[in-house]
C-alpha cells in the first residue's frame, strides 16, 4: 500500500499558488503574521552585536557534523545507549514508521501525545501510527489546531499561521470535546485548549517527540518549546519515543550556546527560548523509564554527498526565511506540497525526495532569488545559491531547453545578435504607430508574450540600437 | 579614466538610453568610455533558469570581449552581480563606480522633478549597494527624493520567475505598484531596467502612477524625455 509522502508535491507549485492565491483571507492572515514576526525578529537580531560570528560559527559547526556524519552518529549512539537509550536506526519513512508503532505495540498503547516535530510531520507519522490503530493528539496548541481541522501545517514554525482566531474558534467549536466557549479572545482559545490537553498529558503511556539538537558527545537530546506542552511529554507517560533526523547533532554540548542564542531570536523573536529541556538517556523515578531514539536518514545522507546542496542540512527548522520570503507571504505553506514550504523548503523538498518526486522538481523556480532568505538565515544557508544549483541540475521542459540553446547561440557571436535584434526592432516598427497613444507599451501579445501582458505591460524595441547610436556619436 | 561600458542584453534589445545616459554621465565627468564590440550577454539569465553550460559559455564569451579593461560599469545590479560571482572580470554596477572609485556624488544632473526610488534585490543584497544609488539622486538639482514604503521588498520580477509562476509575480507586482503610487511620486527610479520594466509595465496600468525611469537617465540628465 502506498501513502503519498508529506514532503512529495502532488501539483506543479505554479497551480497550487495560484488556487492558494483566490483566497483573499488566506493572504490577510499570512500578510499580518509575517510582518508581525519578521518585525519582532529584526528588532532582537539588531541587540546581538555579535550576531555575524554566531552566523559563521553555527554554519561551520554544521558543516563539521555533515563532514564526519558516520562518526559522530556512532559516538552519539555509544553515549545514549550507555546512558540507558535504545538506538534505532531508519533508512526512510516506511522505516522510520513501521519502529514507531511496533514500539508503541509493545507497551499495549492505543494512544500516544506528540510535541511538535517536523522529523514526524515528514515521515507522516500521525497517519501511519492511525493504520496501525494508534491514536496521536498533537499537544502543541497550533499543531493541535491543524490536527482538529484534519488539515496539514502551512508554515514550520506555526502551523495554523493560515488560521485568523474566528476561524480557530470555529475549528474548536466543531472538533474539540467539551468545547462551549462564545469568545475568539485568544486567552479563551488558549485555557480550553490547556483544559482539554491536561486531562490527555496525564493519562498517556506513551510520548513521540523530535529534537532540535542531538549531542554526539553526550548522547543528549534537546528540545525548545515555548507551551510547556514538551515538558508534560517528556516527563509524564513511562515512554518517550524520539524521532530524529541524523542533521540534528551536534558534536560537543559547547556548541549548544550558540544555537541556543540564534535559535529563537531568529524563530519567535524572542531573546530566550520559554522551555528548554536536555535529557540524557533515563534516570531512575525521574521522567520516562523507556526512551527510545529513531535516528532517521529519508535522504539525508544522499543530500550531504552534494557538495552544493548540502548546505540546505544546516538547517535549524527557524523558519525565519519564511517570513521574510516574498513568495510564501503570497501563497502561504500548502502551495509548496510538502510539511517543509518557503525557501528552506523549497531546496529540502527536493533533495530529500529526489527531484523525480511528484512535482518537487517545480520548487527550487518558485522563488525570485531576491535573497532576503539568505539574508535571515541563522546558520548562512545561501538558499538562493542551492536553488539556482537545483534548477540547473534537475528537469525541464524540452521546448524552452531548445529556446535556451537558440538564445545562448544566438548571444555567443555578436553578429548573430545584431541580427537578431535588428529583426526585433524591424516587427516593432507597425506595434509602435499603434501604442504611441498610451505610452508605447503594449497591453495584449500573443503567444509566448501573452504570459507576460498578462499581468504588465510589454516594452518595445526602441527605434535606434545603442550599437548605432554609438556609432553615430562616437565615431573615430 | 578609461571605463569599458557593458550595456547588457535586455538594455541592448529594449532600454537603450541606459547605456546612453551612462556615456553621457561618464564624459560629463571627463572619463573616456569605451564600448567592446564583441559583448553580448553574461550569462544571468541562463544560469538562473537553470542552463549552467550556456550559462558557462556567455560568461567566458563576456570575459574575453572585455579583457584588458580595467574598470567597468554597467547600469545593471544583476549583471555586476552576475559576473562578480562567476568571472574575475574588475565589473562595478554605476552608483560604485561614481561614489566608491570616482568619489563623485554630484554629477552636474537637472531633473525637476519628484522621484521614489526602488532598490532592486540585487543591489541591495548581492551588491550591498546601500544608498550609494539615493545619495547620488539627492545631489541632483531640483530633484526631491521621497521614501517608497517597504522598499526592500521584491517586485516579483525575477527574471522567468515573472513567466513560470505569472500569478505570484503578478500578486507581488501589484503590492509594488500600490506603495509607487502611494508615494505620488512623477518617477520611479531603479538601477535595473528588467526590474523596471516589470514594475513600469504594471505602472502602465494604473492611472495616475510614476513612470519608471533608469536612474542613470536621471542622472545624465535626460530622464525628463523618458
Amino acid at each position: 500500500m502506498s501513502r503519498h509522502l508529506p514532503i512529495v508535491a502532488v501539483t506543479p507549485f505554479p497551480a497550487a499558488a495560484a488556487h492558494e492565491l483566490k483566497d483573499a483571507q488566506l493572504r490577510a492572515n499570512l500578510g499580518r503574521a509575517t510582518r508581525t514576526i519578521r518585525d519582532k525578529r529584526a528588532r532582537v537580531v539588531a541587540e546581538v552585536p555579535d550576531w555575524e560570528e554566531l552566523r559563521e560559527r553555527a554554519a561551520r559547526t554544521k558543516d563539521e557534523v555533515l563532514d564526519r556524519l558516520p562518526e559522530l552518529l556512532a559516538r552519539f549512539e555509544r553515549a545514549a545507549a550507555a546512558a540507558g537509550a535504545s538506538v534505532h536506526h531508519a533508512a526512510d519513512a516506511a522505516a522510520a514508521n513501521a519502529i514507531v508503532a511496533e514500539l508503541v505495540r509493545a507497551q499495549g498503547a492505543d494512544r500516544v501525545v506528540k510535541i511538535k516535530s517536523m522529523a514526524t510531520q515528514e515521515i507522516g507519522l500521525n497517519e501511519a501510527l492511525a493504520e496501525a490503530g494508534i491514536t496521536a493528539i498533537e499537544t502543541d496548541l497550533a499543531e493541535l489546531i491543524v490536527q482538529l481541522a484534519d488539515d496539514t501545517p502551512s508554515h514550520i514554525l506555526v502551523p495554523a499561521i493560515h488560521y485568523n482566531r474566528s476561524q480557530i474558534r470555529e475549528i474548536f467549536a466543531a472538533r474539540m470535546p467539551g468545547f462551549s466557549a462564545e469568545s475568539d479572545e485568544p486567552a479563551v482559545l488558549a485555557g480550553a485548549a490547556r483544559e482539554y490537553l491536561r486531562r490527555t498529558f496525564l493519562s498517556a503511556e506513551v510520548a513521540v517527540c523530535g529534537a532540535n539538537f542531538a549531542v554526539a558527545e553526550t548522547g543528549s537530546l534537546v528540545i525548545v518549546e515555548s507551551e510547556g506542552n514538551g515538558r508534560m511529554c517528556l516527563t509524564l507517560p513511562g515512554t518517550l519515543i524520539a524521532v530524529v533526523g541524523v542533521e540534528k547533532l551536534l558534536p560537543r554540548m559547547a556548541d549548544l550556546g550558540d544555537f541556543l542564542r540564534l535559535l529563537p531570536r531568529s524563530s519567535t523573536g524572542e531573546r530566550m527560548n520559554p522551555y528548554t529541556s536536555v535529557f540524557t538517556g533515563v534516570t531512575p523515578d525521574d521522567g520516562p523509564r523507556r526512551l527510545h531514539i529513531v535516528l532517521l536518514d529519508n535522504g539525508r545522507t544522499k543530500t550531504a554527498q552534494d557538495p552544493v546542496g548540502r548546505a540546505a542540512l544546516r538547517c535549524i527548522r527557524c523558519s525565519a526565511c519564511l517570513n521574510v520570503c516574498p513568495v510564501y507571504e503570497r501563497t502561504g505553506g500548502h502551495a509548496y506540497g510538502s510539511v517543509y514550504p518557503g525557501p528552506i523548503g523549497a531546496i529540502l523538498s527536493p533533495q530529500l525526495t529526489g527531484q523525480d518526486a511528484g512535482a518537487n522538481s517545480s520548487l527550487p523556480f518558485a522563488s525570485t532569488l531576491c535573497g532576503a532568505c539568505y539574508d535571515v538565515c541563522p546558520v548562512k544557508i545561501d538558499i538562493p545559491e542551492i536553488l539556482v544549483h537545483l534548477r540547473q541540475t534537475g528537469p525541464k521542459p524540452a521546448a524552452e531547453r531548445a529556446a535556451m540553446a537558440t538564445l545562448s547561440w544566438v548571444m555567443r557571436d555578436r553578429r548573430r545578435w545584431r541580427g537578431a535584434l535588428r529583426a526585433a526592432r524591424t516587427g516593432a516598427v507597425p506595434l509602435r504607430a499603434l501604442t504611441r497613444r498610451r505610452g508605447g507599451t503594449l497591453r495584449r501579445a500573443p503567444w509566448p508574450v501573452s504570459a507576460w501582458t498578462a499581468h504588465r505591460d510589454a516594452p518595445l524595441p526602441p527605434p535606434e540600437s545603442f550599437r548605432d547610436w554609438w556609432r553615430r556619436t562616437h565615431a573615430e | 579614466m578609461r571605463i569599458a561600458l557593458l550595456v547588457t542584453c535586455l538594455n541592448e534589445a529594449l532600454f537603450p538610453r541606459a547605456g546612453m545616459a551612462v556615456v553621457t554621465v561618464l564624459e560629463r565627468l571627463g572619463h573616456t568610455v569605451a564600448f567592446p564590440p564583441e559583448q553580448t550577454c553574461c550569462g544571468q539569465l541562463h544560469a538562473n533558469t537553470g542552463y549552467a553550460a550556456p550559462a558557462r559559455e556567455l560568461e567566458r564569451h563576456t570575459e574575453a570581449a572585455f579583457a584588458g579593461h580595467d574598470v567597468i560599469v554597467t547600469p545593471s545590479g544583476s549583471c555586476a552581480a552576475h559576473l562578480r560571482a562567476h568571472t574575475e572580470l574588475p565589473v562595478y554596477e554605476l552608483s560604485e563606480l561614481l561614489v566608491d572609485v570616482l568619489g563623485v556624488t554630484d554629477v552636474g544632473a537637472r531633473f525637476p522633478h519628484r522621484v521614489t526610488y526602488h532598490p532592486t534585490c540585487h543591489g541591495l543584497r548581492m551588491l550591498r549597494l546601500g544608498d550609494r544609488p539615493q545619495r547620488l539622486l539627492r545631489a541632483v538639482s531640483g530633484l526631491e527624493l521621497v521614501d517608497l514604503p517597504e522598499p526592500e521588498q521584491c517586485c516579483g520580477f525575477g527574471g522567468t520567475f515573472a513567466l513560470k509562476n505569472p500569478g505570484v509575480s503578478g500578486a507581488m507586482l501589484a503590492d509594488k505598484c500600490a506603495n509607487a503610487v502611494s508615494t505620488g511620486a512623477e518617477y520611479l527610479a531603479a538601477a535595473d531596467n528588467s526590474c523596471l520594466a516589470h514594475i513600469g509595465g504594471g505602472l502602465a496600468r494604473r492611472p495616475g502612477a510614476p513612470k519608471p525611469v533608469h536612474y542613470a537617465e536621471i542622472l545624465a540628465g535626460t530622464g525628463a524625455a523618458a
